[in-house]
């Protein structure tokens, strides 16, 4: 069956084979990396520096990057790092859903005075120079006991996690026909019921994708850790670094184990949320 | 989707309805929006605090900061270093904003046709996007390094080829930012692509346009909006560029590749300049200020143009 063809399609051409070969040329270039980490990260250690593309695959540096072997070889608590990205990343999206759905709900049902006034403070945090904050909060950090602390991570990680949400959101309640809601009312359900009851289930997607989102930037996020964690606290993206420096050593296969462990999260998670990835990553401004 | 409260009786199935005053309606969406503003609070009072800063002389080594006016101002900004890392800042937010959008707009045409590869293809385009920049920069530092490297071994650059001397440090930084960010520009803009309306393509297939005058013409106006989308994220995203950049150079050799970002962490965290490193950030905030206000302002234009209320 002959698919319809969309706007600026065309039917196969010689150009076409072309197009192919380019789009080739790109998935290489994409790929290589990826594929590069996996194979860096299955060899040994003799092996790390010695060859390129033969080897004898291992599976032993995971469980060294994952083991008190691994702490000791590179002093970095891998496994430490892993569970304090997870509890900061989930704490910061939960901060970031209670507090931001009501923000979001009020902003994308009602035109109120200060309304866009508080859109575009939260969506200024996703722009302004992390360092700006990052500096006092440094400071600030210390005076109150908080630095190196999964507290100190989850306040800070606001800036990454909540204008995403509350944005995503806005634009999912904005679509949302009023209709269905005062249905609810005329029926007798209070506001608050109306709420829960209907504008919520319906927003469910987008509740989903932009807290997925929302905890794959905040798994991402390196500076704020950088500045903010000493070294009981430390998350992956940190972590992972310090495997390059460790005890004077080269250990780049672990390096490429550690990364690769750190990179699967975000990359899971993205594969499943596809279909609201262009809506999530423009912040609402584009829907497909 | 199921539709669980949708009313389809025509008895009333709750409670009586309580009549709500208008103050209390009128209060509502501000009760609502009221935890988060308490946040932003949170944040906005680091913030002042580092713009507070940049009238104080305050570092590690001044246990009593005292204000000292424009001091930090005047100072930073008849420092060449500073616009030497400015100006590298900017010419590298141009660069990186530009080659993506040409390679992702590109990339966005040609998987807009159906191929098969291109259908394998979208399906693992966005991964590079979705991997910690810090990461990216930490797998990619490793197949740049001259002796093990295996960038040098595939291209048979030789074991010398420096990816990061003076002159290729700033291209070598950029071939990361494209690999990771390329296909954020692809997907919003075939994403944009694949929602225009089919009709005026199908009239130009009719009068004979040719593929070129048919993109030029009809489909770059329309996915206008959605590329500037593109474009304003990813230039504002560089201007404060750090997590790659600092893992793959931090801020080297010299300081050919010291972002404005990196320049305010060298400042503040290595030599515990906290005034000057913010001053560093506040003249970068107006910076990104002040293109967002004259970007979003270009949006506008361009999305009332593409809705076809504004000549």
């Amino acid at each position: 069956m002959a698919r319809e063809l969309r706007p600026g399609q065309r039917k196969y051409s010689p150009g076409s084979i072309a197009a192919d070969a380019v789009l080739v040329g790109w998935f290489i270039f994409s790929l290589f990396p990826l594929v590069w980490m996996v194979l860096l990260s299955l060899k040994s250690r003799s092996e790390q520096i010695s060859t390129y593309f033969a080897f004898t695959p291992t599976l032993e540096n995971f469980g060294t990057v994952l083991s008190d072997e691994g702490t000791r070889l590179t002093s970095v608590n891998f496994t430490e790092a892993l569970l304090t990205s997870v509890i900061n990343c989930v704490g910061a999206v939960i901060v970031s859903l209670v507090i931001g759905i009501p923000a979001a709900y009020a902003a994308g049902r009602w035109k109120y005075r200060g309304s866009n006034d508080v859109m575009f403070t939260i969506l200024s945090f996703r722009f302004a120079p992390e360092l700006m904050v990052i500096v006092p909060l440094f400071i600030i950090y210390n005076q109150l006991g908080i630095f190196d602390t999964n507290v100190g991570m989850i306040w800070v990680l606001q800036l990454v996690t909540m204008p995403l949400i509350v944005w995503i959101l806005r634009s999912y309640f904005q679509d949302m026909p009023a209709e269905l809601e005062q249905a609810a009312l005329l029926d007798g359900y209070s506001r608050k019921r109306a709420f829960l009851m209907v504008a919520l289930p319906l927003v469910r997607p987008g509740i989903a994708a932009s807290a997925l989102l929302a905890f794959i930037f905040a798994w991402n996020n390196y500076v704020f850790p950088l500045i903010l964690t000493g070294s009981r606290h430390t998350p992956v993206t940190v972590a992972v670094t310090r495997f390059l420096g460790g005890g004077g050593q080269a250990y780049y296969n672990l390096t490429a184990a550690a990364a690769l462990i750190a990179a699967l999260p975000p990359l899971l998670v993205a594969l499943s949320i596809q279909r609201y990835l262009v809506r999530g990553l423009s912040f609402g401004a584009v829907k497909s | 989707m199921t539709l669980t409260a949708t009313p389809g009786k025509l008895e009333r199935t709750g409670p009586p309805v309580r009549a709500v005053p208008p103050w209390r309606r009128k209060l509502r969406p501000y009760v609502l929006s009221l935890p988060a503003v308490f946040l932003i609070v949170g944040i906005l009072y680091p913030f002042g605090l580092g713009v507070y800063y940049v009238f104080l002389n305050y570092a590690a080594q001044v246990p009593r900061p005292v204000l000292i006016g424009l001091a930090n101002l005047t100072g930073v900004l008849s420092d060449a270093a500073f616009w030497n890392s400015a100006g590298f800042t900017v010419l590298y937010a141009v660069l990186a904003t530009v080659i993506e959008t040409v390679l992702g707009v590109g990339i966005a045409l040609l998987l807009n046709r159906s191929s098969l590869i291109g259908r394998v293809l979208e399906r693992v385009l966005i991964l590079p996007l979705m991997i910690a920049p810090v990461i990216a920069g930490v797998i990619w530092g490793l197949m740049f390094n001259p002796q093990f490297g295996v960038l040098n071994y595939v291209l048979g650059l030789g074991s010398t080829f420096d990816w990061f001397s003076e002159s290729r440090a700033m291209w070598s930084a950029l071939l990361v930012d494209a690999w990771i960010f390329t296909p954020f520009v692809a997907v919003l803009v075939l994403a944009g692509i694949r929602s225009l309306p089919r009709e005026p393509f199908e009239a130009s297939e009719v009068d004979g346009a040719s593929w070129f005058t048919m993109f030029r013409r009809l489909m770059l106006p329309m996915i206008w909006p959605y590329i500037l989308v593109a474009v304003i994220f990813r230039f504002m995203d560089s201007l404060k560029v750090f997590d790659h950049v600092f893992v793959l150079t931090a801020g080297g050799p010299g300081d050919a590749t010291r972002t404005l970002q990196i320049g305010a962490y060298q400042n503040s965290i290595i030599t515990f300049k906290y005034s000057i490193g913010s001053t560093y950030m506040f003249l970068l905030w107006v910076i990104v200020f002040l293109t967002a206000r004259y970007l979003v302002g270009v949006l506008g234009k361009a999305q009332r143009r593409a809705a076809g209320t504004e000549a």
